[in-house]
């Protein structure tokens, strides 16, 4: 047999270390059980499972090494697996409902902590107050990246922190502010606490301002805990639709800042904005939002059958698409009854996604501008074969192995979407309601790529419910396999991962 | 004078040379043959030793020398025979570089490393391919300011458009300022409607890239545009100097590298020239990518050779003009008589800047015109200047001479001078100043 040549257990150590911290999120819930009257017992188990699980990780034999790529790759994986599974032991227990299910609470849990939104609820009144909070801690907890958060409070990780903040957003070199990477790692969390805390007082005041009736303090914080992390839970059925236009104005920005590079926008805050109004990604991303909301908007103009308001239109056209390529999944109409012009459009918009370095998910404005850029230079280059041409983006010239990386992430994402759908469509004929390729199309793009709404049923005001319960186990692994961006994931299915 | 010239190579013999009529020179070589040997070529001491110990240097009488030129080829040598120069006693320091880096380190104090005055060979030959590429119409044209800012002085020929134009008219530039206007020999300060008459002799001050759209006026015939081909064939240290001043007057220009990392690194360094990587001594591939359509062509390869052979590639498929990097002195009229038009031998350009330097005592960012009629000046604003937090149009009622603010730089950025710009410590100002006034000027500043 072969030597393994991976220190999984620096790798198990390390998610041990994190479930024991786990703990301490799953106190806020607990607190909100105990405020309104309602039963604490599910999350007094989870914080069970987690310290005993935790606990027992760190207690194995053996002396943990040091965490190099490997363990960093498997740390990873198993730190986002094993975090959603705590995370699904309070609806399991809480016993109420379809997610009494291990399989539905797992989806539940894993769409919550990848920040994707899909839910499995249908009737949202029967569950109690702590847990729809505790699906949107769990959502908070994910946005950043539940690693970039370790690094911040573990500072003996070291360089492993950087390590592990690569091999989480898959990305080489992450921008480091400080010299340590640790406090690199707390301004940004600073910077999210701060945005957060921003939007609860915004929502609140906007409540208190009578400007918005139904968003009390409940609220406010439920939904600041999922706009900045570009997540999407709603512990209202009809999402922030249930709000009045002014909460619906106010959540747009915090979205669009959810989805810009933390780090630019850390420059932007300490005097130095240029950094960010110059660059091309940033660009990209506002154009994309600007043009799908241009032609939704006409879409949602020209169509009889929606009444005609100006700001309404324009309201809905510029929500729906900014949570859309934010990659939040809120909605603010249900655009399940849109023409078919404006629902692909926002089909289409699944697949751009925000800024590097932000608490977006799907492929990312950065990809997909490199791609272009070096599609364009191919174009040049054959007809000039020795020419060399960088690729620049914002002037910097990017590396052959990164264009390399990027042709082959969009390519292995679309193959993975492709067969999803067809799983999807397939799997689909044993359910009740027939499964149409749209659905199809949005419900494989909306889980894999981490946005949370589809079409069909499973459109914003809907339900995933409705799909086989085997659909949805499948789509537990992919919303977990696209948040950690494909690669950490599948190369522990290479033999040379574990010898070589 | 005493001069001591550390380094017997080409350079160190060529200033020996012109400076030995009529001073005492001591060269100090570390190759003792070498040493023995020029003092059968030349009317000077020599010494063979270390020019960076400073026993080699008191030997030479370091406590009596007026100034040093550090001439060897090795940039480290020549800093660190500067600065110990400095230590042993107070002479006028010359270094010769290559590497812009210590350039632009030295030009932050203009005293770094012990050095009063440097020479950087490459960014020199550059410049001067760029001046007869770029500005063939120009009489004279000189950097300030790190090179963000340019004097250059025109002839206004017979039949340029420029010829029977007013100043405001032919002035129509952003960052170009009309300093100055020879007639016969005589100054005249433009104002905005002095006619400019063919014969004129006109001094402008701006941007690189003003100063050659103004130069795309007044001469657009031989001035290369947007619409001309140069083709700059090898990527040594000259060749992407000379690409990257073009950039900076805003010509696109092509270079073709063969070497796969060295062209990336070109490539990623000046956006705005196509690079190619490529050998440039296939005739194949200069034709297919027209370089026989070239207006001009410069051979920058690293060794005389191939610059011969692409020079003669290029003659032969019919390039105008070609200019060619020549590495050994010897070879430059050797060069010119098969059809080269112009060989610059980057150790003779360095030779002569010192010379003219050592001669004129003028340093490169004081530039004299027309007999010494006048001169653009670079000043630096202490803290202590009188001009501090004043506009210029100000400054310019109070003082009863003829001064014109061509440019102003700010932290390295030119900044265009207009009547209510307010002046401010550490700002440098580029002047065209009368000469009977520039002792006044400078003691104001």
């Amino acid at each position: 047999m072969a030597v393994v040549r991976v220190d999984w257990r620096a790798s198990l150590d390390l998610t041990g270390q994190i479930l024991l911290y786990l703990a301490g999120p799953l106190c806020f819930p607990l607190l909100v059980a105990l405020y309104y009257g309602e039963s604490t017992v599910p999350f007094l188990a989870a914080i069970a499972v987690t310290v005993v699980l935790g606990w027992s990780l760190r207690a194995l034999p053996g002396e943990p090494g040091e965490l190099g790529p490997r363990e960093a790759f498997l740390a990873v994986a198993l730190i986002w697996f094993l975090v959603a599974a705590v995370g699904a032991v309070p609806f399991f227990v809480a016993g109420v409902g379809i997610i009494a299910h291990p399989v539905d609470a797992m989806f539940e849990a894993m769409s919550g902590l990848t920040t994707t939104g899909a839910t499995v609820l249908r009737d949202f009144s029967i569950h109690s107050r702590s847990i729809l909070m505790w699906r949107q801690v769990l959502q908070w907890l994910g946005g950043l990246g539940i690693l970039v958060l370790a690094t911040a409070i573990l500072s003996e990780l070291g360089v492993g922190g950087a390590q592990l903040m690569e091999t989480e957003t898959q990305t080489r070199n992450v921008s480091k502010l400080t010299p340590r990477i640790a406090a690199t790692a707390r301004l940004i969390w600073g910077l999210y606490i701060g945005l957060t805390l921003l939007a609860v007082a915004v929502y609140y005041g906007l409540h208190l301002l009578n400007l918005a009736p139904n968003m009390g303090f409940y609220n406010a914080v439920a939904h600041a805990l999922t706009s900045v992390s570009t997540a999407g839970f709603s512990p209202e059925p009809n999402s922030i639709g249930a709000f009045s236009p002014a909460i619906q104005w106010a959540v747009i920005p915090f979205m669009l800042v959810g989805s810009t590079s933390f780090v630019l926008l850390y420059f932007a805050i300490n005097g130095e904005p240029m950094r960010l109004l110059r660059n091309e990604e940033f660009h990209f991303y506002l154009g994309v939002v600007a043009t799908g909301s241009v032609i939704v908007g006409v879409a949602l103009a020209v169509d009889p059958t929606v009444p005609f308001d100006t700001e309404a239109t324009i309201r809905h056209a510029v929500f729906n698409v900014a949570s859309i390529v934010t990659t939040t999944g809120y909605a603010s109409a249900d655009f399940e009854l849109w023409s078919p012009a404006a629902k692909h459009v926002l089909f289409l918009c699944m697949f751009i996604g925000g800024m590097v370095g932000s608490t977006t998910c799907s492929i990312k404005s950065l990809r997909w501008l490199v791609a272009l850029k070096a599609f364009k230079r191919n174009l040049f280059t054959s007809i000039h074969p020795e020419a060399v041409r960088p690729v620049r983006v914002s002037g910097n010239p990017v590396e052959e192995e990164t264009i390399r990386d990027i042709y082959a992430y969009l390519l292995l994402s679309l193959v993975i979407f492709t067969l999803l759908t067809v799983f999807i469509v397939v799997d689909g004929t044993r359910a009740p309601t027939e499964v149409t390729e749209f659905e199809a199309l949005g419900a494989a793009a909306s889980t894999f790529l981490n946005i949370g709404p589809a079409f069909g049923d499973a459109g914003p005001y809907g339900t995933y419910a409705t799909f086989p319960r085997s659909t949805r186990a499948v789509m537990i692994g992919l919303m977990w396999v696209g948040r950690i961006e494909i690669i950490p994931v599948l190369v522990l299915f290479t033999k040379a991962f574990w010898t070589s | 004078m005493h001069v001591v010239i550390i380094g017997a190579g080409e350079v160190g013999t060529s200033i020996a040379g012109s400076l030995a009529q009529s001073h005492d020179v001591v060269v100090i070589d570390i190759d003792s043959e070498r040493a023995d040997q020029l003092k059968y070529e030349l009317d000077v001491m020599t010494l063979a030793g270390d020019g960076t110990a400073s026993s080699t240097l008191q030997q030479a009488g370091i406590e009596e020398t007026d100034m040093v030129i550090a001439s060897t080829d090795d940039d480290r040598t020549n800093l660190v025979a500067c600065e110990t120069a400095k230590t042993l006693a107070s002479p006028f320091t010359i270094a010769r570089v290559k590497s812009v880096e210590y350039l632009r380190t030295w030009e932050i104090t203009e005293k770094a490393f012990g050095v009063d005055f440097m020479v950087c060979s490459d960014l020199l030959s550059a410049e001067n391919i760029v001046r007869i590429v770029g500005l063939p119409a120009a009489i004279d044209v000189d950097p300030f300011a790190g090179g963000c800012v340019q004097m250059a002085e025109f002839e206004v020929m017979e039949g340029s458009p420029v010829a029977g134009q007013t100043v405001a008219e032919a002035d129509r530039f952003e960052s170009l300022t009309f300093a100055g206007v020879f007639r016969d020999g005589e100054l005249i300060l433009p104002r905005g409607d002095t006619l400019i008459e063919a014969g004129d002799r006109t001094v402008v001050i701006g941007s690189p890239e003003s100063v050659q759209d103004f130069a795309t006026d007044i001469a657009p015939e031989t001035t290369p545009g947007a619409a001309d081909e140069i083709v700059i064939i090898g990527g040594s240290e000259i060749g992407y100097h000379t690409a990257r001043l073009l950039e900076n007057r805003g010509l696109k220009p092509r270079l073709i590298e063969r070497d796969p990392e060295r062209a990336r690194q070109l490539a990623e360094e000046l956006p705005n020239t196509l690079v190619m990587e490529h050998d440039a001594t296939d005739t194949e591939f200069l034709a297919r990518e027209h370089v026989d359509e070239a207006d001009i062509v410069v051979a920058a390869l690293d060794s005389d050779e191939k610059n011969l052979l692409v020079s003669m590639l290029a003659k032969r498929i019919g390039t105008d003009r070609i200019v060619a990097v020549v590495d050994s002195g010897d070879y430059v009229s050797l060069f010119e008589e098969i059809g080269i038009d112009i060989a610059i031998n980057p150790r003779q350009v360095t030779a002569e800047e010192i010379t003219r330097f050592t001669h004129e005592g003028v340093a490169e960012n004081v530039a004299v015109l027309e007999d010494d009629q006048a001169e653009v000046l670079e000043l630096e604003l202490t803290d202590s200047s009188d001009f501090i937090g004043r506009t210029i149009q100000d400054i310019a009622g109070d003082i009863d001479a003829d001064l014109v603010i061509g440019a102003v730089t700010r932290n390295r950025e030119l900044v265009t001078p207009r009547g209510d710009t307010v002046l401010e410590a550490g700002d440098h100002l580029i002047v065209f100043v009368e000469s009977s006034f520039i002792d006044e000027l400078t003691s104001m500043v």
